[in-house]
């Protein structure tokens, strides 16, 4: 055993060892040194090093951002999310597009005529693809036609409707060639309408309704849009890599037509991360050129002392009930039960804290244009009052009306996004504490979520919308008794009336009168309570100006931005 | 050893066979719809989009192309990113993966038995003490908090020094890997720091340590030809599970340090319901890792010729 | 020859005395000698007495500490330990139309700097403002601070926003702490651009409650007894309170029912089934132990943490549920193959031993040999085996509530505490500390214990000393 020799010659056999461990050591850093090295040549054969780039690089023009999310795909067919809408807004240009003030402004089209029955657009001379080639009013037709396909199986091809056939198309009762849009030239589109639509410019701006060149889509076999090669690009910057997962290089098309209105050479996309304190960080560390803050951040931000930003996203999240037959949530004593015992005030300023959120009042949000002015001051949203009294005694009443001895407990469906986890502790805890029915929550992924929501398999579900135009009929005809994403199937001919008459009419007073008639109706008959406007706190790089947050389009816009 | 090699890796294939068929399985039957969207379908595209995946065919038809096409290595195509082959997927996100289960295996081996023999060599003196204590935190705090931590501090080093020494997130050279590799390897690294010590302390005991030195050998000699060499055996043979729990168990490193791994994409395929993305990463982990494990075998009897592969 | 004489005596069996056969020491059996060598491991004495703590903690300490895991406080958000509870009780809160009600008694010189004024005093509830028109205006931002505004400085978090001059008013009631805050009002120019002009106001914010909230949370019998003004001391949290104001001490009791239920029970089942099943293979043998332990081995072939999210996801946790069963069961299915392969591997090796044999030489049966034998001497690796297995449990839990793929809210669990805690890492620290503490204690106790049961039942060590 080791006590049996003598100190000395331990003491030198540690020393000895000692030695032999250091030169292990040096062995395993020079080793790792070795290892790292190599991996890194490995690491430089599959991608860029575009994550070394700072916020704002100013001798190259270019500033480095991120993304929450990989867009799944840039087919703009076929794009359905908010990170493929910020992408393709960047690299792709429809007829017309929104300007810095958040106005509509001449794209691909330089002039056009709408009327009732159909519209007219003349694309200008200078539109050109990314390879030099002119947009043509074919790209125009061929995206549209793809968009409907029913063999495309696009999920936006609704927006579409609003052309002549399009529906019929789109569920494969007529053929593609029978579609409402042809191109009378190369440069020059006509549009038939199915009914008259008051607001087909705005929908233009639509990713759905870009161009896509025939020729090429063909060409890519079935991948277009997977990479950064497998897509041609008209907007201000073209893609010229993609590394899937990790970051997407955009730098300044050529080509395009609006050269003046470009400033930035590049934008490196270099990090794609959902993780807000990830995003914090990276933007403490100078970067990113902007992130946005979350209530949990936020005190950290203003340590920092960072010129902090507010924008009001125009989504707008609220309860759904179940209005199909069978369900308790049908009677309307309960609803109204539920609506007086519940403040979304409480539920902003004190459970999800976010800055810039905007207790929710009304199903139409307050950035609406109404006919001078904003519609939410012309038609002010009637709210109910939490009164605990009042909400017992409803509930009272919904008890004798269903013949119910208690209430059985309800299921509130949420996703199991951190915030949502937040509203469905908040809510059971509400309706327990104030009207002493049991809620049971049903979290469930993304896709579970969606499936139990269109099977109907819920009391309440926490769901949300966002627009798709800047048009109040995008939230709208949301409870029209046909559309599909009113999963709890509210139905009420009154309500379906006034969303035909939006749908059809072309003179502003009526249409704002019907979406009021609308609102009234939401709110009388507790369709769903109003919980918040989510707004987005941010901060941006203060050498990078013109950084565009929008309501419709590509949120966020850089195509403004400069380096100062 | 050559016939040896063979038989295990038929096994291995039979093991593969059995993990694809428990992957399509499990899959199949999580409720809820994988095509289901934010935006309502028509039953025409519904229809549509279930032909494009084989969603109307019977479950053991399904099941029978499934394999088909896995025989031909071929995976399908994604769900949500719509013209992405998972073949693609798996090609372009493994390497991030493995670089980085790689530089942690090399962190966690090379740092455990170093560290595992300074133990032994200063036992219950500062080096041990002060080497334990790290080694306890690391097995008993959870990784996430090591990599939240780890990251909050790399913005404070860089804050404090005006430049970026590393950088806090994102992927593409030395330097990005870093910190999310260290984080990723601490816990195996901790644990075998401690098999290491024990297995050092084991064999300075032993005799033929013993008779090492009463031959006069030089205690160099000693240490490195009879002592480290003895020692490292039991630490290979947990190097094959230490993989497998690195390579899968870097999502939450890959998520936190903004990392294109193969990892996170496992975890968001999940939350999507991406079936294609989902039993592809399965079946080529599962793979990945039966190929491993039959690799550290043949290599510990290539190490110790005690061990004889039957 | 020798002739003796044999009487009936001699033939009688011996009294037994037990001097011949003194031993001495006293005898011990396995589990007596075992014990005394981890009364004797310091460490392990140390590890045991933390499991038996916790176990407490568990099961008495909500006993002691009788608060309602899921009351919401929400006047003590995201409170650390130690704040101060004092509070004044105020009336409901009202819609405000920007006319000051109760300024008359509030124009000391504080509260009037320049254009900007407090309306009433200013409390956790609302802070009511309201300005004199700015020169060059067009329309007005406010901003809130947690710092005085200098010149050029960031201004803070934008609250509100007009492009009009006939708002000149704001209620601010966004996460109000007791706490002094800066606000600021700046004029915009008709393009909604700062203009340089200025107003700002510190504010010292402090804590009220409603009758009616201090009724619920209990503070008070009936809300009749407290009369406006009237100043009462809120819930006492010693931890601290989380992002609902929920008391974290009886959050974290809750959370260790969880997180130490999965952790204990998901073992003790996998190595029972292990148990069976190895010693079933071990004890039949042939191609019975064959074709089992194929089958244990693609078992242990599927990737852990790849399966536990898919069998968590395929479980499909119902409405009001917790996510518990399915999780322990994912774990059992997953974790069995390692117990059942150790088991077999010993009794392989006891199979062969003399006293086996022995045994079954004096006609003892199957289900004996295995009851009386096989098992109980495997039982010190199994108990090994599972004080391991716990810390493996408990992270594989919290990996799990993590990445949100966990135990599904309102139940706590480490795991999910720590998820939560993580994101507020910076300001209220507390959150993610003390669930992560308990993890990492937890993990290390049964760590320690199951090194100090390894070095107690070894055999070999026994038979060194």
């Amino acid at each position: 055993m080791a006590e049996t020799s003598n100190l000395a010659g331990e003491a030198a056999f540690n020393r000895s060892a000692a030695r032999q461990l250091a030169l292990f050591g040096l062995a395993v850093l020079i080793g790792l040194v070795a290892l790292m090295w190599g991996l890194n040549l490995l690491a430089s054969l599959t991608a860029t090093a575009s994550g070394a780039s700072p916020a704002v690089d100013a001798a190259n023009n270019a500033i480095t951002v991120m993304l929450a999310e990989e867009p799944p795909q840039l087919d703009s067919t076929r794009s359905t999310d908010q990170v493929s809408g910020v992408v393709l807004g960047h690299v792709m240009e429809g007829l017309l597009r929104y300007d810095d003030r958040g106005e509509l402004a001449p794209g691909m089209a330089e002039d056009w005529r709408i009327d009732e029955a159909g519209a007219t657009f003349h694309l200008r001379a200078d539109a050109l693809w990314s390879d030099g080639q002119p947009v043509t009013a074919h790209d125009f037709v061929f995206a549209w036609r793809q968009g409907l396909d029913p063999e495309n199986a696009s999920e936006y091809a609704f927006i579409l409707y609003p052309i002549k056939n399009a529906e019929a198309v789109n569920q494969g009762r007529l053929p593609v060639t029978e579609l409402g849009a042809r191109a009378v030239d190369e440069r020059t589109l006509a549009v038939e309408f199915e009914r008259p639509i008051a607001f087909f410019d705005k929908l233009t701006a639509f990713s759905t309704y870009f161009p896509v060149r025939e020729e090429f889509y063909r060409a890519t076999e079935g991948r277009f849009g997977a990479d950064a090669d497998q897509l041609l690009y008209n907007g201000p910057f073209k893609l010229s890599s993609w590394v899937h997962g990790q970051s997407l290089q955009l730098d300044r098309n050529p080509h395009y037509w609006d050269q003046a209105r470009i400033r930035l050479d590049r934008i490196n996309v270099a990090y794609i991360t959902s993780d807000p304190n990830t995003r914090l960080n990276l933007f403490k560390d100078e970067k990113i050129v902007m992130t946005g803050l979350t209530a949990e951040n936020l005190t950290n931000a203003l340590e920092q002392r960072w010129h902090i930003h507010r924008h009001m996203d125009g989504s707008i999240f609220y309860l759904e009930f179940n209005h199909r037959s069978g369900r308790l949530t049908r009677n309307h004593n309960l609803r109204k039960a539920m609506i007086l015992a519940q403040d979304p005030g409480e539920l902003v300023y004190k459970v999800t804290k976010t800055p810039g959120y905007l207790p929710g009042e009304s199903l139409f949000p307050r950035f609406l244009e109404g006919i001078r002015g904003k519609f939410r001051d012309q038609h002010p949203a009637p709210t109910y009052r939490m009164d605990v009294q009042a909400a017992r005694d409803h509930l009272e009443r919904a008890r004798l009306e269903l013949g119910l001895d208690a209430f059985p407990p309800l299921v509130l469906l949420s996703s199991d996004s951190p915030v949502s986890n937040i509203q469905t502790e908040y809510f059971q805890a509400v309706f327990k504490k104030n009207l002493g029915l049991d809620i049971k929550i049903d979290r469930q992924i993304f896709k579970q979520r969606l499936a139990k929501m269109t099977s109907g398999d819920f009391d309440l579900v926490l769901a949300g919308w966002g627009p798709d135009y800047n048009d109040p009929l995008t939230y709208g005809d949301l409870f029209a008794s046909w559309n599909l994403n009113n999963r709890g199937r509210y139905s009420n001919p009154e309500y379906d009336r006034q969303v035909r008459i939006a749908q059809s009419a072309m003179d502003a007073p009526t249409r704002m009168a019907a979406f009021a008639e609308m609102q009234r109706i939401i709110h009388e008959d507790v369709v769903i309570i109003p919980n918040y406007e989510r707004g987005v706190a941010y901060v941006t790089h203060p050498r990078v100006k013109g950084i565009l947050r929008r309501v419709v389009g590509a949120d966020t816009d850089y195509t403004y931005a400069w380096i100062e | 050893m050559l016939r040896y090699s063979v038989k295990r890796l038929l096994q291995g294939l039979v093991t593969v066979f059995f993990i694809a068929t428990a992957t399509f399985f499990a899959m199949h039957s999580v409720p809820g719809d994988p095509l289901a969207s934010d935006k309502a379908l028509t039953d025409r595209i519904r229809a549509n989009l279930e032909a494009k995946y084989g969603l109307d065919q019977p479950l053991m038809t399904q099941y029978g192309i499934f394999l088909g096409n896995l025989l031909q290595g071929d995976f399908g195509i994604s769900y949500t990113q719509e013209n992405r082959r998972v073949n693609d997927i798996i090609r372009e996100h493994f390497p991030v993966s493995a670089t980085l289960g790689i530089l942690a295996i090399a962190f966690a081996g090379l740092g455990g038995v170093l560290w595992g023999a300074l133990t032994a060599l200063y036992r219950n003196r500062l080096p041990d003490v002060l080497i334990m204590l790290a080694v306890i935190l690391g097995i008993s705090v959870p990784s996430f908090v090591f990599a939240a931590l780890g990251q909050l501090l790399l913005v404070q080093v860089n804050g404090a020094l005006g430049f970026s020494v590393l950088p806090v997130a994102g992927w593409g050279t030395v330097a990005h890997m870093l910190v999310p590799s260290l984080v990723l390897g601490l816990g195996t690294m901790a644990y075998l720091t401690r098999l290491m010590r024990s297995s050092m302390l084991e064999i300075v005991g032993s005799d033929f340590v013993r008779t090492a030195k009463s031959k006069g050998l030089p205690a160099s000699r000693i240490f490195t030809h009879h002592q480290l060499r003895n020692a490292i055996l039991p630490v290979v043979t947990v190097l094959g599970p230490a993989i497998a729990a690195i390579t899968t168990g870097g999502f939450v490193v890959e998520m936190v340090f903004a990392i294109p791994g193969l990892g996170r994409y496992f975890v968001q395929a999940v939350q999507q319901l991406d079936y294609t993305v989902i039993m592809g990463t399965t079946v080529f982990y599962g793979a990945f890792l039966v190929f491993m494990v039959i690799v550290v075998d043949l290599l510990y009897g290539w190490i110790d010729p005690r061990v004889r592969l039957e | 020859m020798a002739e003796t004489a044999f009487t009936a005596e001699d033939f009688q069996p011996a009294a037994a005395t037990e001097s011949a056969q003194a031993v001495a020491r006293p005898s011990l059996s396995y589990w007596q000698d075992a014990w005394i060598r981890l009364k004797a491991n310091r460490r392990a004495l140390f590890s045991l007495y933390l499991v038996i703590g916790l176990a407490l903690f568990t099961l008495v300490g909500p006993l002691v500490w009788t608060v309602d895991p899921s009351l919401q406080d929400l006047d003590q958000i995201s409170q650390p330990p130690g704040a101060d509870r004092h509070a004044v009780v105020v009336a409901p809160h009202r819609p405000w139309d920007g006319s000051a009600t109760g300024s008359a008694s509030l124009a000391g010189p504080q509260s009037s700097s320049g254009g900007l004024r407090l309306a009433e005093a200013p409390t956790t509830q609302s802070v009511r403002l309201a300005w004199t028109p700015l020169p060059d205006a067009a329309g007005y931002r406010l901003y809130r601070n947690l710092f005085p505004a200098a010149e050029g400085q960031a201004l803070g978090l934008p609250l509100f926003e007009i492009a009009s001059l006939d708002v000149r008013h704001f209620e601010d009631r966004l996460d109000l702490k007791p706490r002094t805050y800066h606000y600021s009002v700046v004029a915009l120019d008709a393009q909604g651009r700062l203009t340089g002009s200025v107003r700002s106001l510190e504010v010292p914010v402090s804590r009220v409650v409603t009758a009616q909230e201090a009724e619920a949370m209990g503070l008070v019998e009936d809300a009749g007894q407290l009369s406006l003004g009237d100043r009462i001391k809120l819930r006492a949290h010693p931890l601290g309170t989380d992002y609902l104001g929920r008391d974290l001490l009886a959050r974290l009791m809750a959370g260790a029912q969880v997180s130490l239920f999965i952790g204990i029970v998901a073992p003790l089942l996998f190595i029972a089934f292990g148990v069976i099943y190895g010693a079933a293979a071990g004890f039949l043998g042939g191609w019975a132990d064959q074709a089992l332990m194929r089958f244990s081995d693609f078992v242990v072939a599927l990737p852990f943490l790849l399966f536990m999210i898919l069998l968590r996801v395929a479980s499909g946790v119902q409405p009001g549920e917790s996510g518990i069963t399915p999780m322990v069961l994912a774990m059992v299915l997953l974790s069995w193959p390692a117990a059942a392969r150790l088991v077999r591997g010993q009794i392989l090796q006891i199979r062969e031993e003399g006293y086996i044999g022995a045994s079954r030489l004096l006609g003892g049966g199957a289900p004996y040999l295995v009851l009386r034998h096989m098992i109980p001497n495997t039982l010190g690796v199994i108990l090994v085996t599972m004080t391991f297995a716990v810390p493996t449990a408990i992270f594989t839990e919290a990996f799990l509530s993590f990445i949100g793929m966990g135990v599904a809210p309102p139940t706590p669990s480490w795991g999910s505490m720590c998820n939560e805690g993580i994101k507020t890492m910076l300001t209220t620290p507390h959150e993610l500390i003390f669930p992560a503490l308990f993890i990492s204690v937890t993990v290390l106790a049964f760590n320690l214990l199951g090194d100090g049961l390894r070095d107690a039942l070894d055999a070999r060590m026994r038979s060194a000393e």
